[in-house]
């Protein structure tokens, strides 16, 4: 694997969550692996996005796609993942598997590392639905992690509770609150 | 141990003591150094550790001594002499060293002698010290992190070390004494005493041996334990630690001795104890518990046989499995250990719970290991939180905090037996009992309401009988006797039974207050103050006779009648059965002669027919009864049950009047067991939920065996009552209180209320055995009243609670219940848990009809006020108010979990809203943000979506006028449907190609190709059209999608003629030779030329383009052929914003691209004012118009061509500039196809991926859809598109296609010779080119209507001839088929062309063969074109297919001007069916003959007044600001003029028509065309009208005509002409 690797990010908006305000699609820029043990590739790429809804059905989800180059210098995809965006409002680490097609046999394979022409999905957003993955085979590879900073507003106001539980102090679900002493 | 070792040691002292100065710096140093690795310990512990550590050191520095521990008791042994050396060095130790230790041993002194009594005591049991947990030792290591608790465990630390210490410093005093301390060096002979000598003495080897014990008491893991603990045990296990502290000094100083420790040490053979030893010693220490099964009676209290409660029919459970031994070992070692049994059950077995698994844990879980250990030490905040019971029927936050109070009321205690009570008083609380019994029978009398009901009977019986009443039928009458009397029978029965037991209660009462007095008079003194009086109550003794006998008499007379029926029964009976038995013996006797004769005759057969011998048994006839036997027999029974005549009634009356014996006078038993009663007192605890709340203030036991309390207990609660018990305690003088029973008392019912509550007695007993030694009775116990001991009975402490149980009323009158909802929740778990199905409200009713069934058969008295409520509760069942279900219930909880109503939910608009975008309904699909409130929501949202809804059911009549258009409109919609779903199902079905794309692998050819191109220049002089990059429809949005339209030029535009006065006829030669295609246009065009001015520009056309209703246009251009070269931008807009393939494919927009002529107008009204300014009007009239559907573009992606203007067939004003043409030189090739034409090149920005084409979508769909063809022909025609398409990847190639059905059939099914309608053949009998093209117009008046469109994202159907014609829509295939037929029919030799042609794209053709040469149709404008015609639309073709053949084109060039169309030549055509393959003979898929209806004119003419009315109603609409008025006279000669039109079919009538409106309008300048169309909807009418654009005229004085004329041809298929004319009045 050589040292570079870019990554496409691209924010599905699924189903019925509307309204997306911001970038929605993005190329990160071309980073290369850490000098350090981690080896870790860093691309610190901010995604500032808004979303509206009334209802929850469709709730965002974030789709990468990772491209890199290979030993050709042919950029071939290193990975596809998918994640919801976060419900609750806060800080939240999100470490996502990366997977990638295969080929369907040993020979085209090798041609396609040959030619540097990987299978890639028709549509990155497959990964973000459950629809027609039993025709595919996958390998994983890797992990991304994702840092989401989400802010909700007037959740409750639409009868969405998704803030953290001990908002109110309440441990149990079933403390009553002022019952006879 | 060597002693020799020991001597070194002492040698060394020596040296210490020569060199104190040295040494008293050391043992410091030492110790600071030592303490480095164990720093961890913090300062508080230092004096102690350093204690602890020397010991340790002491173990590290003479690993010599670290003895194998195997042998406990050899080295428990020798500790005694190896703790001696030391005791010299502590005297020698220098001052320094001395005051710092002797500081410690002041301490250590003080905790000794503590300690040393302490240790007497604890050596038993010294087991605190080592019994640390695994945890905590854990904990130990490593303490430095954590000070709370490192404090706690060095302080146990010190502890224990003080403890071990202590003990050994204990020891080692003991010892003290007895050796003498040696001043100097002992001499040798006294170092050999000193070593050899015994000194164990006696305490010690006792101690050391308990210690020992209890070492092997302790498991092996606490031993490895103490090996870890060094400076806890091992120090004072194994050195004395004065010893220790010399040790490391000693040390040093050795090594200065140039190891002459080897001099000393001896070798010695390693300690061996013979394994009999060790295991005598175990013996003695050990216990192992035996395997052997022990015998029950040992685990049994003595005298007791094993109960066992599973065979007195109590539920036990299942015990655990325990094997067999483990039960054993676990006996016996209980029963050493804890010899009071109280392990073992009844039965003599250990007590086991059916599940040893506590429900809740009983320990916080322990935290797993390393991990844990941080978490552990972390303080994590918590709130403070309430202590919450951790039932769950507790009244929950939700519901209001209420005061909920329950009270108890226990009023007192009464015992019906108390071990205390003398035989009296068991008699009188039988007497009392008994009196009880009778109170309550006398109450209810039972027997008085049976005699009057039976009297009551009697009597109805009586007046049933009476003849005097004789409406009812006889029938019914009997009946109600009949019931009557066996009711009486019942009745009679019963109270007999009730009479019998009022007096035998009433004799026992006699005869237990008889023996009562018996026994007072016997024992000579009265203990109850009970006294029964009898008395007596006089009766008529005449009148009770003659009642008495009377009753007799009755009874008889009935038993009688019962007897006498009975009596006729039977011998009805006797005699059926006597006269069956007669038959029998008749046959018999028959059968007997037959037989005879049958043995004459046959002898021999007679054994072969043994008869049957089973002889009818003479019935006896029934006995009539005597009426004397009954008589006595019911006297008889009336003696025993019922009061003789003239006998007292005699009632008993009990009183509590009776004295009773005062003390003194009693014998000496008596008096021991009243003052016993005395003693005793009792008290109550109140147990509410298994908890004890209050208790009741202990009262003594009164005489009468009753204790009032007369208390009130008011509980407050906030837990839902499960359980309310009272324990009812005595106790007897000073000693504790013993619990004698327990009362559960019921939970009161909600409306029970304090005050309300009446006092109600609850029943309690003991089963405590009690044996007194006076004259109390005792309890369990048996004794008898006999003097000889017989008749034994056996009475248990007993008694009666009277208490009442309810709910509190609060201050203001509110009763304290829970709210009732909780209270429900309560009940049902408390009470109901166990049936489900009666939590859901249906208890108790689930056996209703049994109930019913069983009140019915028992005859229940309903008016019985007892019987009452389960009356009620029949009647509510049986009615059907309440309903008892016969069905099991799924989802039994559905209900009780549904929170709103279903039609509350579907009157949430919201809701509906999100179901139906979630349905992706068209209307709501993609819509955007929801509101959030019902209230925000417009109910015009659904206006339009539940207008669809109507009109798909109600076929509307406005859209489609006829109504036969209306049903096949809705049956496309049901075929639409049922294919979509097909689709659906298809569509779920994925390939690897539909999700990942994937690099084929290469063959060689490519590889050259690739290699080839490496090769290639990098900047190519004739470079090559690069493809677009493509799109995906996934992430677009309104806006980013452009529509690029570019135009071109135009050819051979209408230009205009000058206005001609009214008288001027234009000439008859232009007509003349206007012909059609065959005449040519030479002769006539100077005619024209002349008419035109010079000066004037022929036509100024501009086109102007309108997309979505967005309109551009380009600049005006002169001439009639034009070059504009210009490019026009449209947006598109996808419907409802949604961009996804299925929907782009699905739109129906058309861009329509029209042609205009700029007219100047001069305005100006004064001539003088020509000078200043320019007035000028620009009118614009249409000249024609080119229609591309938006789906066209989609699928083809660009759009490039010359394309035919529908220019309308009169053009007022325009005529052809035909000469031009000529000029130019195109007349041969074009001499087919006169007309307008306009090049355009139209593409979709940014280029979209077309979804996946009809084509490829279709060869995917052949995989999924199922077929009835043969499976060869399938496999053939794979093979043959394959090799078709391999040659030429490009020809379209069609084998087979999809019908209607979803079902592959193969193409050339649809080719058979089909009739067309006779109307139309009739028209030119002669002429068959008239005929072919009048057929092919009535084709192209098929509404045209795409696969694509109408069937959304899903592959071409081909549908049948009748069904194009049923459904009056189709798209090319059909109309193909549809005129290939056609021509068929009509002798032609005719083909299915496919190909693609602009601006459809691949589509279908017809080729017929004329005379000499090829026509090509197009079906769907009913055109034709000459092979070699340029401006044939059809561009390439791919194959050509025939009713027996299909023929792919394998010549070099696709074009038909370029191609040849003799299919016979194998070289050109490649065959499906050849040699190889001959034709099977399909049958075809089209009906025989289609039969068409006569159209229906006056509906067509009705549909003509309407679609004018809707018209004119719209071009009304389209100018809102302007005055629309219509002309009449106008109108109404343009309705003559068109179905002219329609009969020439639009060619030639213009200059006619033209002269006639002259002659009438001669006053309007006029500006006006006819449009034809089939007919399909009234949209695409009203559409094609406006992009006329005639309304767009504001000229303030003009006027309008509009016309409309239908002309029917059969099967409905109309053709539509529409004339819009605007005129404007010259002045």
């Amino acid at each position: 694997m050589t040292t570079a690797s870019p990554s496409v990010f691209l924010l599905m908006v699924n189903g019925q969550v509307e309204s997306a305000q911001g970038l929605e699609e993005g190329i990160s820029q071309i980073t290369s692996k850490s000098q350090d043990v981690r080896q870790a590739l860093v691309w610190n790429f901010p995604i500032d996005v808004t979303f509206k809804s009334t209802n929850p059905y469709g709730w965002p989800q974030i789709v990468l796609s990772v491209y890199g180059p290979d030993v050709f210098g042919n950029d071939v995809v290193r990975g596809y993942g998918a994640v919801h965006v976060p419900f609750s409002p806060g800080r939240h680490k999100r470490t996502i598997p990366m997977f990638v097609p295969e080929s369907t046999s040993k020979l085209q394979k090798f041609t396609s590392w040959f030619m540097g022409r990987r299978p890639e999905y028709t549509d990155p957003k497959v990964v973000a639905q459950g629809e027609g993955r039993e025709v595919t085979r996958v390998r994983s590879q890797g992990f991304v992690t994702l840092l989401f900073n989400v802010v909700t507003k007037d959740m409750r106001k639409l009868g969405y509770d998704t803030g953290p539980a001990d908002t109110q102090g309440v441990s149990g679900p079933s403390l009553p609150q002022g019952f006879p002493q | 141990m060597n002693p020799r070792e020991e001597k070194v040691k002492i040698i060394t002292e020596e040296f210490i003591e020569n060199d104190e100065d040295a040494d008293m710096e050391r043992p410091k140093k030492n110790s600071k150094v030592r303490r480095q690795p164990r720093k961890k310990q913090p300062p508080t512990t230092v004096p102690e550790e350093m204690v602890s550590e020397k010991s340790h050191l002491g173990n590290q520095q003479e690993p010599v001594q670290e003895e194998p521990k195997t042998c406990l008791l050899s080295m428990t042994a020798r500790r005694g002499p190896r703790s001696l050396p030391p005791i010299p060095s502590t005297s020698r130790t220098g001052f320094a060293e001395f005051s710092m230790r002797g500081r410690m041993r002041e301490k250590l002194q003080a905790a000794r002698s503590k300690a040393e009594s302490a240790l007497l005591q604890e050596m038993p049991t010294p087991r605190p010290r080592r019994l640390r947990s695994p945890s905590k030792k854990e904990l130990e290591t490593e303490f430095g992190t954590e000070p709370g608790k490192e404090v706690e465990s060095t302080q146990q630390e010190i502890d224990s070390q003080s403890h071990s210490r202590v003990k050994f410093r204990d020891s080692a005093r003991k010892i003290k004494p007895k050796p003498q301390v040696p001043p100097g060096f002992p001499s040798a002979e006294e170092a050999y005493n000193f070593f050899t000598f015994n000194f164990d003495p006696e305490p010690e080897d006792s101690e050391k041996k308990t210690k020992a014990s209890h070492r092997e008491g302790t498991n092996p893991e606490e031993e490895e334990g103490e090996e870890e603990e060094p400076p806890a045990q091992g120090g004072g296990k194994e050195t004395d630690e004065e010893e220790l502290l010399n040790g490391d000094d000693a040390e040093d100083f050795l090594l200065g001795l140039d190891h002459v420790v080897d001099d000393f040490v001896a070798v010695r053979p390693a300690d061996y104890e013979s394994i009999h030893d060790r295991l005598q010693m175990e013996r003695e220490m050990l216990f192992i518990p035996s395997r052997q099964t022990v015998p029950t009676y040992k685990k049994l209290p003595e005298n007791v046989q094993p109960r066992f409660l599973e065979d007195e029919g109590l539920y036990t459970g299942v015990r655990p499995e325990v094997s067999r031994t483990n039960q054993n070992i676990m006996e016996n070692r209980l029963l050493v250990q804890d010899p009071e049994r109280r392990w073992f059950g009844d039965d003599g077995r250990i007590l086991a719970l059916p599940n040893p698994i506590k429900p809740f844990p009983s320990r916080p879980p322990v935290e797993t290991q390393e991990l844990s250990i941080k978490a552990e030490l972390e303080t994590m905040y918590k709130k403070a939180v309430k202590y919450v019971h951790s039932s769950q029927h507790m009244i929950r936050s939700g519901d209001p905090p209420g005061n909920f109070q329950l009270d108890i009321d226990i009023s007192g205690l009464l015992f019906t037996h108390h071990p205390c009570f003398s035989r009296e008083h068991v008699l009188a609380a039988k007497l009392a009992q008994l009196y009880d019994q009778y109170l309550a029978r006398h109450q209810r009398n039972k027997a008085k309401f049976l005699t009057d009901k039976l009297q009551a009977l009697r009597n109805a019986v009586q007046a049933g009988l009476d003849p005097e009443k004789p409406h009812q039928s006889p029938d019914t009458v009997q009946k109600t006797i009949n019931d009557y009397k066996s009711e009486i029978r019942q009745t009679r029965k019963l109270r007999d039974a009730e009479q019998e037991k009022d007096r035998t209660l009433l004799k026992t009462i006699i005869k237990v207050w008889k023996e009562m007095k018996s026994l007072r008079e016997f024992q000579r003194f009265t203990n109850t103050p009970l006294k029964l009086v009898l008395r007596k109550e006089k009766v008529d003794q005449k009148a009770d006779e003659e009642a008495y006998e009377a009753e007799i008499q009755v009874e008889i007379s009935e038993l009688l009648e019962e007897h006498t029926e009975e009596y006729a029964q039977k011998m009805e009976e006797y005699r059926t059965s006597l006269q069956q038995w007669k038959a029998w013996r008749k046959a018999q006797r028959a059968k007997k002669k037959k037989r005879k004769q049958a043995v004459e005759e046959h002898p021999y057969d007679e054994t072969e027919e043994p008869y049957p011998e089973e002889d009818l048994v003479k019935p006896i006839p029934p006995e009539p009864t005597d009426r004397a036997v009954i008589e006595q027999e019911v006297r008889e029974r009336a003696t025993q049950s019922r009061r003789r005549p003239g006998e007292p009634m005699l009632i008993p009356e009990l009183s509590l009047a009776g004295s009773i014996t005062p003390n003194n006078q009693c014998p000496r038993a008596e008096v021991l067991r009243r003052e016993d009663v005395k003693k005793r007192s009792l008290y109550l605890k109140v147990l509410f939920n298994n908890k004890e709340v209050s208790r009741t203030v202990t009262r003594p036991l009164g005489a009468d065996f009753r204790v009032h309390f007369g208390q009130i207990f008011n509980l407050q609660i906030v837990n839902w009552p499960e359980s309310l018990a009272l324990q009812v305690y005595e106790t007897i003088g000073h000693s504790g209180p013993t619990l004698l029973a327990e009362v559960f008392l019921p939970i009161p019912e909600t409306t029970v209320f304090t005050g309300r509550a009446p006092m109600e007695e609850m029943e309690f007993s003991s089963n405590q055995h009690v044996t007194l030694d006076h004259e109390g009775v005792g309890s369990g116990v048996p004794f008898s009243f006999e003097a000889d001991g017989s008749n034994q009975l056996i009475l248990m402490t007993s008694g009666k609670v009277s208490h009442s149980v309810a709910w509190a009323i609060g201050e203001n009158g509110i009763p304290l219940i829970p709210p009732l909802s909780q209270q429900n929740i309560g009940f049902r778990s408390a009470l109901k848990r166990a049936d489900a199905i009666s939590s859901i409200g249906t208890s108790g009713l689930t056996d209703m009809k049994k109930l019913a069934k069983w009140a019915a058969e028992s005859k229940l008295d309903p008016n019985d006020p007892n019987n009452a409520p389960l009356m009620q509760l029949i009647s509510v069942a049986t009615s059907g108010e309440s309903y008892v279900p016969d069905f099991f219930r799924l989802e039994q909880l559905q209900q009780e979990f549904n929170f709103v109503s279903d039609q509350e939910l579907n009157r949430s608009k919201r809701f509906r809203l999100l179901l139906l975008r979630s349905q992706e309904v068209p209307e709501f699909r993609n819509y955007k943000q929801i509101p959030v409130y019902d209230r925000e929501i417009m109910e015009k949202v659904f206006q339009d979506y539940e207008k669809r809804l109507r009109d798909r059911n109600v076929i509307e009549t406005k859209e489609h006028i006829d109504t036969h258009r209306a049903i096949v409109a809705k049956y496309l919609q049901q075929v639409r449907e049922s294919v979509i779903n097909r689709f659906l199902i298809a569509k779920q079905y994925f390939l690897l190609a539909d999700m990942i794309v994937e690099e084929e692998v290469p063959n060689i050819s490519i590889l050259g190709l690739s290699l080839f191109k490496l090769a290639e220049q990098k900047r190519p002089l004739r470079p090559r059209r690069k493809g677009r990059k493509k799109v995906t429809a996934q992430n677009l949005s309104d806006g980013d999608i452009k529509l690029l339209v570019n135009i071109v030029r135009a050819y051979d535009i209408p230009v205009r003629k000058p206005a001609v006065s009214k008288f001027q006829q234009p000439a008859r030669s232009s007509r003349m030779f206007s012909e059609k295609h065959a005449a040519s246009p030479s002769t006539h065009s100077p005619n024209h030329n002349a008419d035109y001015p010079l000066g004037q520009v022929l036509v100024r056309p501009f086109v102007e383009v309108s997309f979505q209703r967005t309109v551009c246009h380009t600049t005006t251009a002169e001439g009639p052929n034009p070059s504009w070269n210009e490019e026009l931008e449209l947006p598109f807009r996808a419907p409802n914003g949604d961009y996804s393939t299925a929907s782009l494919q699905s739109v129906k927009d058309v861009v329509f691209i029209n042609i205009f002529d700029e007219v100047l107008h001069d305005v100006l009204e004064d001539d003088r004012e020509r000078g200043s300014g320019i007035h000028t009007r620009i009118e614009r009239h249409w000249l024609g118009c080119v229609k591309i559907p938006f789906s066209t573009i989609y699928f083809q992606a660009r759009i490039d061509g010359t394309f035919k203007i529908d220019i309308p067939p009169v053009l007022l004003g325009y005529s052809k500039e035909r000469n031009m043409i000529l000029e130019r030189g195109f007349d041969s090739v074009r001499n087919l196809s006169e007309g307008s034409y306009i090049t355009l090149f139209i593409t979709i920005e940014p280029q979209l991926v077309p979804g996946e084409s009809v084509q490829e979508k279709m060869s995917n769909m052949l995989k999924k859809f199922e077929s009835q063809e043969d499976e060869k022909l399938l496999q053939a025609s794979e093979k043959f598109q394959a090799e078709c398409a391999f040659k030429f990847p490009n020809r379209q190639c069609l084998t087979t296609v999809i019908d209607i059905n979803g079902k592959t059939v193969f193409i050339t099914r649809y080719l058979k010779p089909l009739n067309p309608p006779e109307e139309l053949l009739s028209v030119y009998p002669n002429n068959l080119q008239a005929t072919a093209e009048l057929v092919a117009r009535y084709v192209s008046l098929i509404p045209f209507l795409p696969d694509t469109v109408s069937f959304a994202g899903i592959c071409d159907l081909w549908s049948t001839s009748d069904q194009f014609l049923d459904l009056l829509a189709g798209d090319e295939e059909e109309h193909a088929v549809l005129l290939c037929n056609y021509f068929l029919s009509l002798g032609k030799k005719a083909w299915l062309v496919m190909g693609n042609a602009i601006p459809e794209g691949p589509t279908a053709y017809v080729l017929t063969w004329e005379q000499g040469h090829y026509l090509i149709w197009n079906p769907c404008s009913g055109h034709f074109y000459g092979q070699f015609d340029t401006f044939c639309p059809l561009k390439n073709v791919g194959c050509l297919i025939g009713p027996d053949n299909i023929w792919f084109n394998i010549q070099r060039y696709d074009s038909p001007l370029r191609i040849n169309f003799d299919v016979t030549k194998p070289k050109l055509w490649k065959s499906f069916f050849s040699r190889s393959l001959p034709y099977p003979g399909l049958s075809s898929v089209q009906p025989e003959e289609l039969i068409y209806q006569r159209s229906d004119k006056a509906a067509a003419a009705e549909l003509q007044d309407r679609l004018e009315k809707i018209l004119k109603e719209k071009i009304m609409d389209w100018r809102p600001r302007h005055l629309t008025r219509w002309n009449r006279y106008c109108t109404s000669t343009l309705r003559h003029f068109l179905p002219l039109l329609e009969k020439s079919q639009g060619d030639d009538v213009e200059d006619d028509h033209r002269a006639e409106l002259l002659k009438q309008l001669g006053d309007y300048r006029f500006s006006g065309f006819p449009l034809h169309m089939p007919y399909s909807e009234v949209k695409p009418l009203i559409d094609a009208v406006y992009s006329t654009g005639v309304h767009n005229i504001d000229v303030p004085n003009v006027e309008f005509a509009l016309a409309v004329y239908i002309h029917p041809y059969p099967k409905n298929v109309l053709s539509v002409w529409i004339y819009v004319a605007s005129l404007i009045r010259n002045r």
